[in-house]
């Protein structure tokens, strides 16, 4: 029988034009399966099973699927803005908070007909990386019921056939991350690439939208709907953007591929080691050259990020007040007492945290003991990138130096499970997490960074990989056992 | 001991830009309470602040116009405060690196001119407004001028006086609204203006502590404000005490300054979602162009080019509007001097009384000069010519038309205006009798009479010469 829950984005696009499925019944069968799993699972915060519905059956009705995304479902992550459509980023403070508006890129996705079936977990504000600090819930691995998601529940609601696919953030490394723990493929394009206009992030300078999905193909997909200038994001980049599609029919040839042996060392856990090499194996079996390298300042990368992240966020913060949105105290003595309570009461731990560092950061001590230097690191971190792909057209790393961990584990701010994630975000780099072998039962994500703007590069070698491996097939197996 | 008055002043001038600073909203004055707002200049979670281009044109215009240096380079930052009235919790404005510095403005000063420094001249936005209630205990925030462009221009402590003040403000106004980048209202809020002020012995080089003051509601209250802060600031020194930093409220009612809060240290960190504004010098040489000749220049030009003497000079050139009409006018009519007392007495008084702008005149400066041409000729009398300008002022009909319709053509036939001479001196014996006794003043009251008679029609040159002579014999 056909499982539509467990279709990709290609497949349910050849049937949707066919006329074999409808979006009607698609969509009933990811919400029947989230019935099922989610009680287990919690990946979604909020569902929007009736407009999803709704939508659905006008698409059908229509039966226009030229699309690639036309009446397919999507996941969207709980901090990008969708109109009429509760937005918490998992916090009390906007737990009420329905945007008036869409982010640039839902406006993107409906325009070709995608329809959105509920916003899912992360960590308050997206400060963390295993939603552990969610005021709503901590979201489960499907892998593992005891183990962490990663920061995004959106890749653990796509690896149980809970969406079809969904449109994530990072910012510290939530889409990589989360798709190495679940098994699935999850891209962070350049900064500047996808519009993050909606994307209520907390650290401009380094907030990236991307697509996590079952595999390349449909990554693919995904970028060329989302990808381009946005005239309401400045930041966003006017550089041309590629079929990335029809790019994956490219043969790869003469690829240098650079090891940076700083992923690679103690931190890292033996078996994740082990498959980044067989997966460099991999590359050389398909005539790639894969050699050792260097990035000798990512050493000081998590510290860097921790530093410009929590003063980004400290500012970032400010404008959640109560006044205008969001969560307002119901008893206050005065003005600064209801800034004081309302922020006291909607914000978690995680958040306080940061705004008071971060508030200490931008301070004029804090600003000149650690921020200035935390931005010339910055600097030489992306002099080492640049250095690098002079030699290399891409870097592989792990995504993550273990397995997804337990819950409860992580005690500290400054997560070590972040070392090889954030240092792209610093760079602003593209870069794609792709399942690569398993260890203690859990999937492992390999890394495959790329020049700024470079997504066809890094999609064309992931397709390359995939297709020459068996992992992801061995992830459709414990789905069906 | 003798105190000299050190006054510097931070200025705010609302942009007159179609939109806001930083979305697509209008900066209209609008009628319903928060209408022109959207989620950006609501401070919305996940929007982004766009750069309104034509602003940093406006504000590049501003500093070229008062002498500044402009960098190539300038960047936003966030000033962190809370108020209901400052949507996302800080003000985007520009303080580690702003658009212009370096500039001055020209006043007199005992006749001499004085250049009053500007130290930095940046760009930012505005907050919305509390409106509260009477009676009740809540506050209702409006935030449609939330994000309307402003520039903020800090000058150097340069001044020395309220009058320096005073005149510090009008010519910064003058030469803003010379550039048509903001109409510079003080009473309706779109220029605003704080006081920095402190004392210090005279021949000193030392800056004393300074008071900053607010809540100034024109340019008078400026004036009034720092002679008062003068008194107070000298009596607290003489008495031995010293004075406190602190920003203090000019109560208008009262006259007076009011203690309203100690020293504030404001929090800003860089904004990251904005690009830094690069100003080219291509881009900057465009904006430079399009600066027409300012108030200092045009008044030099008219003393020279008019013969103007400095008075009407700087009061016909004080306002854009009322130097181009003059311009016009002395296209059309020989005499410059005329033209500017005419303006300056007539067409100011009637424009004072009635609340109108010189920008919604009906007549044209032809039809003005017109009416001057009908004088020179004797058609009307110069004071005929007064009540001649008022209709036209007010209905924008022709000199001609006016004096056609309402029958006000001078009377110069001689054999009428001596016909009449005789009637009034035949029912004014006494007067007669007087002025022949060496009473020239009676001859005026004669006059007088014959303009009565004749409704102020009677030419007054002839009317003159008639008496002298029909008296005289
Ligand atoms: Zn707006």
């Amino acid at each position: 029988m056909l499982e539509l829950d467990k279709l990709t984005i290609h497949k349910a696009h050849e049937l949707l034009s066919k006329k074999e499925i409808t979006s009607e019944e698609l969509t009933k069968a990811l919400l029947k399966r989230i019935e099922e799993m989610d009680g287990k699972i919690k990946a979604y915060v909020t569902l929007n099973s009736e407009e999803a519905l709704e939508r659905s059956s006008e698409i059908d009705k229509k039966g226009d699927f030229t699309e690639d995304l036309s009446g397919i479902p999507v996941a969207v992550k709980d901090n990008i803005c969708t109109k009429d459509l509760r937005t918490t980023c998992a916090s009390k403070m906007l737990e009420n908070f329905v945007p008036p508006y869409d982010a640039t890129v839902i406006k993107k996705l409906k325009e070709k007909n995608a329809l959105i079936l509920g916003k899912t977990n992360l960590d308050e504000f997206d400060m963390g990386s295993s939603t552990e600090s969610s005021y709503f819930f901590t979201s489960k691995n499907p892998w593992n019921l005891e183990r962490v998601p990663g920061g995004s529940s959106s890749a653990a609601a796509v690896a149980a056939d809970l969406a079809i696919y969904s449109l994530d953030s990072d910012t510290g490394g939530a889409v990589r991350q989360s798709a190495a723990y679940c098994g699935v493929v999850g891209l962070k394009p350049t900064y500047g690439r996808v519009s993050r206009f909606g994307l209520a992030g907390n650290a401009g300078s380094m907030d990236t939208i991307g697509p996590i999905t079952k595999d390349v193909k449909d990554c693919a997909i995904v970028l060329n709907a989302i990808s381009g200038m946005d005239l309401f994001d400045p930041s966003s980049s006017d550089t041309i953007v590629p079929d990335y599609l029809e790019s994956l029919k490219t043969n790869l040839q003469n690829v240098k591929i650079g090891i940076p042996k700083e992923f690679l060392g103690d931190a890292v856990n033996k078996d994740i080691k082990n498959a980044i090499l067989n997966a460099a194996k991999t590359f050389e079996d398909m005539g790639f050259i894969c050699e050792e390298t260097s990035l000798p300042n990512v050493e000081y990368a998590l510290w860097v990020h921790y530093v410009i992240a929590s003063a980004e966020a400290s500012s970032e913060m400010c404008q959640y007040d109560g006044v205008r949105f969001g969560h307002r105290a119901q008893h206050y003595e005065n003005l600064k007492d209801l800034y004081k309570k309302s922020r006291g009461e909607g914000f978690g731990l995680e958040v306080k945290k940061r705004t008071i560092l971060g508030t200490y950061l931008l301070d004029l001590e804090g600003n000149d003991k650690y921020l200035v230097k935390a931005y010339k690191l910055r600097t030489l971190i992306k002099q080492d990138f640049e250095k690098a792909f002079e030699k290399y057209d891409f870097l592989i790393t792990p995504t993550t130096p273990t397995v997804a961990f337990k819950i409860g584990e992580a005690k500290d701010s400054l997560n070590v499970n972040d070392m090889c994630t954030v240092p792209v975000n610093l760079a602003g780099l593209p870069a794609i997490s792709i399942p690569c072998g398993f260890a203690e039962g859990l999937p492992i994500g390999l890394q495959i960074i790329g020049k700024a703007f470079d997504e066809a590069g890094i999609l064309q070698v992931a397709y390359a990989f995939e297709r020459n491996t068996d992992y992801h097939k061995k992830l459709i197996a414990w789905k069906e056992a | 001991m003798n105190y000299e008055t050190i006054v510097g002043l931070e200025v705010h001038v609302e942009l007159s830009t179609k939109t806001k600073i930083f979305c697509g909203c209008s900066t209209e004055f609008s009628k319903e309470p928060n209408s022109h707002c959207c989620p950006i200049c609501l401070g919305m979670p996940g929007t982004i602040p766009l750069m309104n281009k034509s602003v940093v044109e406006y504000a590049t215009k501003a500093g070229l116009a008062l002498n500044c240096q402009i960098a190539e380079f300038s960047r936003f930052d966030r000033k962190k405060y809370f108020y209901p009235d400052l949507p996302k919790g800080y003000q985007i404005s520009q303080y580690y690196i702003p658009l212009a510095r370096n500039g001055y403005v020209e006043i007199d000063s005992n006749g001499k001119k004085k250049r009053i420094g500007i130290r930095i001249m940046h760009m930012e936005e505005d907050a919305g407004k509390l409106v509260h209630e009477e009676g009740s205990s809540y506050s209702l925030v409006d935030l449609d001028r939330a994000g309307v462009p402003l520039i903020e221009i800090v000058s150097e402590p340069d001044m020395r006086s309220g009058e320096e003040a005073w005149q510090y403000l009008n010519n910064l106004k003058t030469i803003l609204q010379y550039i048509e980048v903001s109409d510079c209202k003080i009473e309706e809020g779109s220029m605003r203006c704080d006081i920095n002020i402190s004392l210090r012995p005279e021949g000193s080089n030392e800056f004393g502590t300074k008071v900053e003051v607010k809540n100034l509601g024109s340019f008078r209250a400026v004036k009034r404000a720092i002679e008062y802060e003068e008194k107070r600031q000298r009596e607290i020194l003489e008495s031995g005490g010293s004075i406190v930093q602190e920003t203090r409220r000019w109560d208008e009612d009262r006259g007076i300054t009011i203690f309203m809060r100690g020293k504030v240290d404001n929090r800003y960190s860089p904004e990251p979602n904005l690009a830094p504004v690069i100003m080219r010098k291509d881009w900057k040489d465009e904006i430079s162009a399009r600066i027409p000749e300012l108030p200092g220049a045009k008044k030099e030009r008219f003393i020279k080019e008019y013969g103007l003497p400095e008075y009407d000079a700087s009061i016909i050139t004080a306002s854009k509007v009322l130097s181009n009409f003059y311009e016009e006018c002395v296209k059309h009519y020989h005499d410059p001097k005329v033209v500017s007392n005419w303006l300056m007495v007539e067409l100011l008084s009637i424009l004072n009384e009635t609340g109108q702008g010189i920008e919604d005149l009906k007549f044209t400066p032809k039809q003005f000069c017109d009416m001057l041409a009908m004088i020179d000729k004797g058609t009307i009398s110069g004071k005929i010519a007064k009540d001649v300008f008022r209709e036209m002022f007010a209905t924008g009909k022709s000199p001609e038309a006016i004096v056609e319709e309402k029958g006000l053509v001078q009377i110069s036939d001689e054999a009428e205006l001596e016909s009449i001479a005789k009637r009034v001196m035949e029912a004014n014996p006494k007067s007669v009798e007087d002025y022949k006794n060496g009473k020239k003043k009676a001859l005026g009251f004669l006059v007088g009479q014959v303009m009565k008679e004749t409704k102020g029609k009677a030419n007054p040159q002839m009317i003159n010469a008639i008496f002298s002579r029909l008296l005289d014999q």
